[in-house]
């Protein structure tokens, strides 16, 4: 038996749209009014500028406020197996305290979404993802004894990034948060509340995540900038962030990849070979949702892949398509994702290669487009394939961090 | 030492019997493990009294191949027919009745246009059937065409339907999908002439004469006739636990092992491979591959733990109708009963309480909300009449399909079973005034006692409802079209799969085909 609680007063169709409990501390800090929305809630795409939101997280340190990401949490003496199940790596092996990053498939073996798992206890996870998920959760958990609890408005988050971060945490008042190693959890009290933290992010620096109830935010958002204050802390809109997962290598759903539940043509869907998460993917585990059709898809071997590349010159190559020439004769390929990468000085972009191209020994083009002047432009550069993450600096696992 | 067997067969019902017997018949060795203690499934036997033997599920022969009953040599294994080509006779409050013989159709009511009409409906019908019939005895045309194989199952159902001709393929076409209701309604003007040849699209399921497809149904039932060779609407001698006791000599005679009384539990599955199964008491067997007779719904929701099941495939299975809503009667009588307008000859005959096609309808739409019908319709025979083997001492056996029951599983279950009771027998006495008094003993089987005493899930007849959605290549589901399922060495046997229900044998047969031929 499976219960469902979403602990939404009233149905999604009738909310506003909503801000987060954070946004009454930070809203004194937003200069330019770009907001985005998230699942149902008012997010920032910047406060103000951009580079300096995107500097703070590789400087000093910048805060994302999670509050939107959709959280489940599923208990029960089931919940090991059914988690197993559902995601692709292997839950067994996941220790209490320790979060993991996964995606899931359908039946088909194509991608519905990617997110993390965090292993609060023996029998207790928590699945952090971008979109809703509550039918196919429902119907994965026929058949087992468990309790999916949706603790999306209940619990806030913020993402606290860079090489101060720990430093910030410590004096924010989270004793021993150093110890803590990449992709590892635990609870913390602070002003008489807990905090769980994680040390997680979407940025491929050193950060951790907090998360606690609601009616906490305030006073941990207070908390949190008084004492990094000093340190430059900073909060970072999505515009920022995506900056910052682009030179990491992270994939973004809708962009790298659209959810099996939202495609229209069949073409579009990916398995997570093809997105090159290859590692997430436990083959020997036992079955899971879509293994038999990721064993056939394996066989078969791969039309196309995700890899990183590296482009000559220094225009952000966005949306372009990639060919095997240099007068672009067959294309073979395109761009997902794209960025002049401030820190490397590098020209990157996530791309879509077919087969052989993806293996790298290749030269490519791509074709840019350029608006100079009101007036298009087409220039076409040569572009390699490269590893990823583009940036991956030492202090993103070193454990405890410098004390900077 | 326990013996390792290369097949286990999870239900001794006439499908996993089936299949036992052509396994067995080509050397592999079978274990067939039956949940309740007597084998047959829905067509078994039991004694309603003593002295009274009652085919509590099924209650006439009429869809079995003529071939594999010869391959099965189910007469040498003492099956043998009391009475075949039964004539159906709809039976009328004011005595007059209507006798449907072949092509020939009589009753005082009975207009000559009407008795024309019926000539040219059953030879158009006859034509359908010949264009359909042949897919409902091989293993369903595979949809995903990849291979010439493939591509050749498919064209084989299109070409016999293009065979057809232009005029008679568009007409094929046109009442595929409908409603019998309308299509009736365009051959003949006798309402309840309408009615009961309607009810032969209906049984068993839960839909009724203006649902969509009920054409196909009746097709399908017209298919059974056709196959059978010309024994129509037979009455098997001893009951119809005597076709599945014929067909569990034959698989004996071939060396399967049967038990009974041996609940399965669990299918153990290992490296996505079934591997054998649990019983119920605790004891593993390990087999080769394992088939399961059991329906779909149990087989992949009960015996199959999720955790080697894809979430879309239990989906699918979870939302497969199962809603029997056939219930049974069977009354001991005293004496040989007096129905309105039905001479003694024809008591041996099938008899049909359906008076118009609205009133088969109105006796549905309570069931669609979990009431039961004030007046039901029914299908009534009187097995002594052509097997006296069936009641000793002068008594009389009535067995009868009632139509439409729902699944009650409301508190009231009890109360209402006996209420009920009294309303087929009113609905009983307008037809035969004195029933009551000739009453020893009567039982009333709802679906839900069917599902209790037979295993299969909703008490459905089918085990998955037979509608178009259902049909071919979609029964039950398609990924378990072909009696292959998503875990290696898992088959399907049952009912549930194509080409549906009835007493026919062909999805066991079909199913031991093709492991026979490697499985795939
Ligand atoms: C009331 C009624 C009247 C009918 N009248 C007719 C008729 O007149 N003519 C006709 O042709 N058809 C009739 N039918 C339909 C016909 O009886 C069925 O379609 C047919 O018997 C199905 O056969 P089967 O072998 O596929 O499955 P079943 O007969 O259902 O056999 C399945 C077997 O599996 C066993 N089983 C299930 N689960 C387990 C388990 N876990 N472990 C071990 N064993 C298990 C069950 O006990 C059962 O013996 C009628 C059906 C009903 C319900």
């Amino acid at each position: 038996m499976t219960s469902i609680i979403t602990n939404n007063e009233r149905p999604l169709s009738e909310r506003p749209i909503l801000e987060t409990p954070f946004y009454p501390s930070y809203k004194h800090l937003i200069q330019n009014d770009n907001y985005e929305e998230w699942a149902g809630y008012t997010t920032l795409a910047s406060f103000a500028d951009v580079g300096q939101e995107y500097f703070s997280v590789r400087n000093t340190c910048g805060v994302y406020d999670l509050c939107p990401m959709i959280k489940y949490d599923i208990c029960g003496i089931d919940a090991e197996r059914y988690m197993n199940r559902l995601i692709t790596r292997n839950v067994k092996k996941l220790l209490p305290k320790r979060v993991t990053y996964t995606v899931w498939c359908d039946d088909k073996g194509h991608i519905i979404e990617d997110g993390t798992v965090f292993r609060l206890s023996a029998t207790e996870f928590r699945l952090c993802c971008a979109d809703r998920q509550i039918d196919w959760l429902m119907d994965c958990a026929i058949g087992y004894d468990l309790v999916i609890t949706e603790v999306t408005d209940a619990i806030v988050g913020l993402a606290v990034q860079g090489p101060v971060s720990c430093k910030i945490l410590k004096k924010t008042g989270f004793d021993g948060v150093e110890k803590l190693k990449i992709f590892q959890l635990e609870s913390f009290s602070l002003n008489g509340y807990e905090v769980m933290v994680s040390r997680t992010g979407f940025t491929g620096d050193l950060g951790y995540e907090l998360w606690t109830n609601a009616i906490n935010a305030a006073d941990l958002w207070e908390t949190l900038f008084k004492a990094g204050k000093p340190h430059g802390i900073r909060m970072i809109g999505s515009e920022a962030l995506d900056m910052l997962r682009i030179e990491a290598g992270l994939i973004m759903v809708d962009v790298e990849f659209m959810s099996c539940f939202h495609t229209v043509k069949y073409d579009r869907n990916r398995t997570p070979f093809e997105l090159g998460l290859d590692w997430v993917v436990d083959m020997n585990k036992g079955h899971f949702i879509g293994r038999r059709a990721l064993v056939e898809a394996r066989q078969k071997g791969l039309k196309n892949k995700l890899v990183g590349i590296d482009i000559d010159w220094n225009k952000r190559a966005d949306g372009a398509l990639i060919y095997n020439s240099e007068n672009c004769e067959r294309q073979i390929g395109e761009v997902t994702s794209a960025l002049w990468s401030p820190i490397l000085k590098q020209n990157i972009a996530l791309a879509y290669l077919d087969a052989p191209y993806f293996e790298g020994n290749n030269d490519m083009w791509v074709e840019v487009y350029m608006h100079r002047e009101c007036k298009w432009e087409r220039e076409v550069y040569k572009c390699r394939v490269t590893e990823k993450p583009f940036y991956n600096p030492d202090r993103k696992k070193l454990t405890p961090p410098l004390d900077l | 030492m326990t013996r390792r067997f290369q097949n286990i067969i999870i239900g001794a019902g006439h499908n996993g019997l089936a299949c036992a017997a052509y396994l067995s018949r080509a050397g592999q060795s079978v274990l067939v493990l039956e949940a309740s203690d007597v084998i047959g499934g829905a067509a078994r036997n039991r004694d309603l009294a003593p002295g009274v033997t009652v085919s509590p599920g099924a209650h006439l022969l009429h869809a079995m191949p003529a071939d594999l009953m010869r391959e099965l040599n189910l007469s040498e294994h003492d099956l043998s027919l009391a009475a075949t080509d039964l004539n159906t006779v709809s039976l009328a409050v004011n005595g007059e009745a209507i006798t449907f013989d072949g092509d020939t159709v009589t009753g005082s009511a009975v207009s000559d246009a009407d008795k024309a009409a019926y000539v040219r409906f059953n030879k158009d019908m006859h034509r359908f059937t010949k264009a359909l019939g042949p897919a409902l005895e091989k293993l369903a045309p595979e949809i995903a065409i990849e291979t010439w194989k493939q591509r050749l199952d498919l064209m084989g159902l299109g070409w016999s339907i293009r065979k057809l001709g232009r005029y008679h393929m568009r007409e094929f076409l046109r009442i595929i999908g409908m409603n019998f209701y309308d299509l009736l309604d365009e051959y003949f003007e006798n309402p309840q002439m309408k009615a009961a040849i309607a009810m032969d699209a209906l049984w068993g399921g839960e839909w009724g004469a203006r649902s969509m497809g009920s054409v196909l149904t009746y097709l399908y039932r017209m298919a059974g006739y056709a196959r059978n060779g010309d024994v129509g609407i037979a009455q098997p001698k001893g009951g119809m636990g005597a076709v599945s006791a014929a067909i569990a000599k034959a698989a004996k005679a071939a060396g399967t092992d049967i038990r009974t009384g041996a609940r399965v539990k669990q299918i153990l599955v290992e490296n996505d491979h079934a591997v054998g199964v649990e019983l119920e008491t605790g004891e593993r067997i390990e087999a080769d591959r394992v088939i399961s007779n059991a329906d779909p719904k149990q087989t992949f929701m009960k015996l199959v733990s999720p955790d080697h099941l894809d979430t879309g495939f239990v989906r699918q299975i979870k939302n497969l109708r199962a809603r029997g809503k056939a219930g049974k009667l069977h009354l001991v009588l005293s004496s040989a009963p007096k129905f309105k307008g039905v001479d003694t000859v024809n008591l041996g005959s099938r008899m049909i309480i359906a008076p118009t096609m609205d009133e088969i309808e109105l006796a549905f739409n309570p069931s669609k909300y979990k009431k039961y019908p004030t007046a039901p319709v029914l299908e009534i025979i009187m097995p002594s009449v052509n097997d006296e083997s069936i009641a000793s001492d002068g008594r009389h056996l009535l067995s009868a399909v009632v139509q439409y029951l729902p699944y009650d599983d409301t508190p009231d279950e009890e109360a209402n079973r006996t209420a009920f009771l009294e309303t087929v027998l009113d609905q009983l006495e307008r037809y035969a005034p004195d029933i009551r008094k000739q009453i020893i003993e009567a039982e009333l089987l709802t679906p839900r006692d069917i599902e209790r005493e037979f295993g299969m899930t909703g008490g459905h007849w089918h085990h998955v409802e037979l509608v178009f959605e259902t049909f071919l290549f979609n029964r039950p589901i398609p990924a378990l079209s072909r009696h292959t399922s998503p875990i290696t060495d898992l088959y399907l046997c049952g009912a549930g799969c194509h080409p549906g229900g009835n007493v026919m044998g062909i999805a066991g047969r079909n199913a031991a085909q093709l492991i026979l031929k490697g499985g795939k």
